[in-house]
């Protein structure tokens, strides 16, 4: 139930989103949408995290060439959790769909959260998992 | 909703009531959405009648469910098909060899079980992808390094299975070569443990892999016998140092004398990375897809017009730095008699790796997953995009300088005559200890293309057993073909492998038609009507 809620209110909230490209990206994010960004850095983030050279961020960089739409989805203010939800069941191009002993419904709602929170409440951009590796063993 | 071959709607019906009861009612997916997700991606029989596909899929989450899924299709007959992560892409994916299995997925069974860092082991569970290790080890603060492949999605059991292959150390990057101690449910549900697994009370299942009589794990390779639930691993203590070097030679002739010193170096512990062997003139054009060998006159030429050298030779080290530089002068040295010979260091780095490290880097080098191959595809090199996925063409050949010119060449005029693309062509890749494997990806589209490309993969796939030349690893779509080549002694191999399969699985329920493997009750549906 607690998801539902966390869905409907950033889903209210995006309608605000193109005012918020400006957006500072740094810390945490909202604690409402952890989980979401959870899933985004293991399942998305290895293809569309803010990094160059990765077949998902490449690819739409090149398809919303000359448009406002930003290649990384994680800048995205324009997406909708049944858009979300049809490209991770039914993939794209060289992206396969995912099942949902992988992603799980609530895991897909929780995605979808994050991809349309406000870009302010959904803090810094994933890292790569090797370099959130790789700064976790730097701190140590 | 689609039935197993042979089995009637109530009887799969009454299955899969008994597998909800085993599994949970949400663990049982029957439905045309989640079916979908279970389709082979890059499936070069996509939207054909042909296409291979699940009539259902239960995901258990521990061995005891496992066991009952097992027994519930085995007292029906109904054919199951076990996955690990799924992500085999280009070699199958989630989907079934024979369309109408069950996929039985294991991504739910998760767990790291143990990482013994005095014996440098693991014990994992087929649903453990290399992201999960990976991070497993690193906030554990683990000295030990994984081998990975590229994408790093995959499951470790699922990979070595398949015998899949990385980038590391030698006994460690073919990954099947690095298992120690399978366990897996049987046709009858019954559990096995092999070598000293068996024993119980053992400290030592994850230390000697043969336990006693025929070792076993070679019955899991690639093969429809049980449904493995848990595998060791032999894992690499991480290293101080990686150093890479070059040696690059300015005639065609050279080739040979590359190779041959090369491998008595790697075979002799001169060095333990994964070797490159490359044509730098033949690969001015796109750096991963090397052009045809040309006749030796004309690539020396090229050579000689361009300054770029006709092969190199790009040995890898892993140790301490003061061993792995000597190891390297060694090597060197070793080279000296070659005329006009070049040497260079291509990379050092000192581990563990820094932040800045990972922008230099070729991540699987260092055990590191990523997904950052699948950039090959998506508006890489070549004029292939967008296209729809792609499968591997990867034959055996032999491990000489002559292996690599003969493969090229068949290779590229094959592709040419047939009218095949070619997006990544590497003549020889040595993840496998002491083999070559010829390389090479062909794009597959949704769009109508798939029959041709079936029927010239078919056509090489002959051509190449001609010259004695076999993958290691195929497309189910190609899964007989392959095996057909494997041919000596009429087929024995078949022959013994259906034997064994009769007498361990005889409803044969598990992954039918596997690597061109068919129980005797789905024998007719191989592709040559069974008639082997």
């Amino acid at each position: 139930m607690r998801l539902a809620f966390a869905v409907a209110g950033a889903l209210a909230l995006a309608a605000g989103g193109a005012f918020a490209q400006q957006a500072t990206r740094t810390g945490p994010a909202a604690p409402e949408l952890e989980h979401g960004k959870a899933v985004y850095a293991h399942w998305c983030a290895p293809c569309h995290a803010n990094s160059m050279g990765l077949a998902g961020t490449n690819s739409l960089t090149i398809k919303y060439e000359g448009t406002d739409i930003p290649g990384v989805l994680e800048d995205r203010t324009d997406l909708t959790a049944p858009v979300i939800t049809y490209f991770v069941r039914n993939g794209v191009a060289w992206m396969p769909p995912f099942r949902r002993t992988e992603v799980s419904d609530a895991d897909l709602a929780a995605l979808s959260a994050y991809l349309t929170a406000p870009l302010e409440d959904r803090g810094a951009h994933t890292p790569l998992l090797a370099d959130e590796m790789a700064e976790m063993e730097a701190a140590r | 909703m689609t039935t197993p071959p042979g089995i009637d709607a109530a009887t799969f019906a009454d299955g899969l009531a008994a597998m909800r009861s085993a599994v949970g009612d949400e663990w049982v997916f029957d439905q045309p959405a989640d079916l979908n997700t279970y389709r082979d991606f890059y499936s070069v029989l996509w939207g054909e009648p042909e296409e291979k596909l699940a009539s259902a899929a239960v995901a258990p989450a521990s061995v005891e469910e496992v066991q009952a899924v097992v027994r519930v299709a085995n007292e029906r007959r109904i054919p199951i098909y076990p996955i690990s992560t799924g992500r085999n892409l280009g070699y199958g994916g989630s989907a079934p060899v024979l369309s109408g299995s069950v996929v039985v997925d294991l991504k739910r069974m998760d767990r790291v079980i143990e990482v013994n860092e005095d014996n440098c082991s693991a014990l994992v569970e087929p649903g453990v992808s290399f992201f999960d290790m990976y991070r497993h080890l690193r906030e554990s603060g683990s000295k030990l390094m994984m081998s990975v492949p590229d994408p790093g999605w995959g499951s470790l059991v699922g990979n070595a299975l398949d015998s899949g292959g990385g980038y590391t150390v030698a006994g460690y990057r073919g990954h099947f070569e690095a298992v120690c101690g399978i366990e897996a449910v049987m046709a009858d549900g019954e559990l096995l443990r092999t070598g000293m697994g068996a024993l119980p009370g053992s400290e030592t299942w994850q230390q000697y892999r043969m336990g006693l009589g025929p070792c076993l794990d070679g019955m899991f390779r690639q093969s429809t016998l049980g449904v493995v639930t848990k595998m060791g691993f032999w894992m690499f203590p991480t290293p101080e140092a990686w150093l890479s070097g070059s040696v690059s030679v300015m005639r065609y002739e050279d080739l040979d004398e590359l190779v041959r010193v090369a491998n008595e170096l790697e075979y002799g512990n001169l060095f333990n990375g994964m070797p490159g062997f490359s044509s730098p003139v033949l690969t001015q054009e796109n750096p991963i897809a090397m052009a045809m060998i040309p006749e030796p006159e004309v690539m020396n030429r090229m050579v000689a017009e361009s300054g770029v050298p006709a092969w190199s030779f790009s040995p890898n080290f892993y140790g301490p730095e003061r061993v792995i530089r000597e190891q390297w002068a060694y090597v060197k040295s070793r080279f000296e008699h070659i005329p006009g010979v070049q040497f260079a260091e291509t990379g050092f780095v000192d581990l563990p790796l820094s932040p800045d490290d990972m922008e230099r880097i070729h991540k699987p080098r260092f055990g590191i997953p990523s997904l950052e191959i699948f950039s090959v595809g998506s508006r890489g090199y070549g004029n292939f995009n967008p296209s729809d996925g792609h499968i591997w063409f990867s034959a055996v050949i032999p491990r000489s300088g002559q292996g690599i010119i003969d493969a090229n060449r068949v290779m590229r005029a094959e592709c040419e005559r047939l009218g095949l693309d070619l997006f990544m062509f590497a003549p020889a890749v040595t993840c496998w200890t002491r083999s070559f494997v010829l390389f090479a990806a062909v794009p597959v589209y949704k769009d109508g293309r798939n029959e041709h490309l079936r029927d010239a993969v078919r056509e090489i796939i002959r051509t190449c057993a001609s010259h004695g030349w076999g993958e290691y690893r195929c497309p189910p779509a190609f899964m007989d073909d392959v095996m057909e080549a494997y041919s000596f002694g009429d087929h024995k191999l078949r022959r013994v492998n259906e034997q064994i399969k009769d007498a361990l699985d005889p409803n044969g329920i598990i992954s039918a038609g596997r690597y061109g493997v068919w129980p005797e009750r789905y024998r007719h549906l191989r592709r040559d009507g069974g008639a082997a």
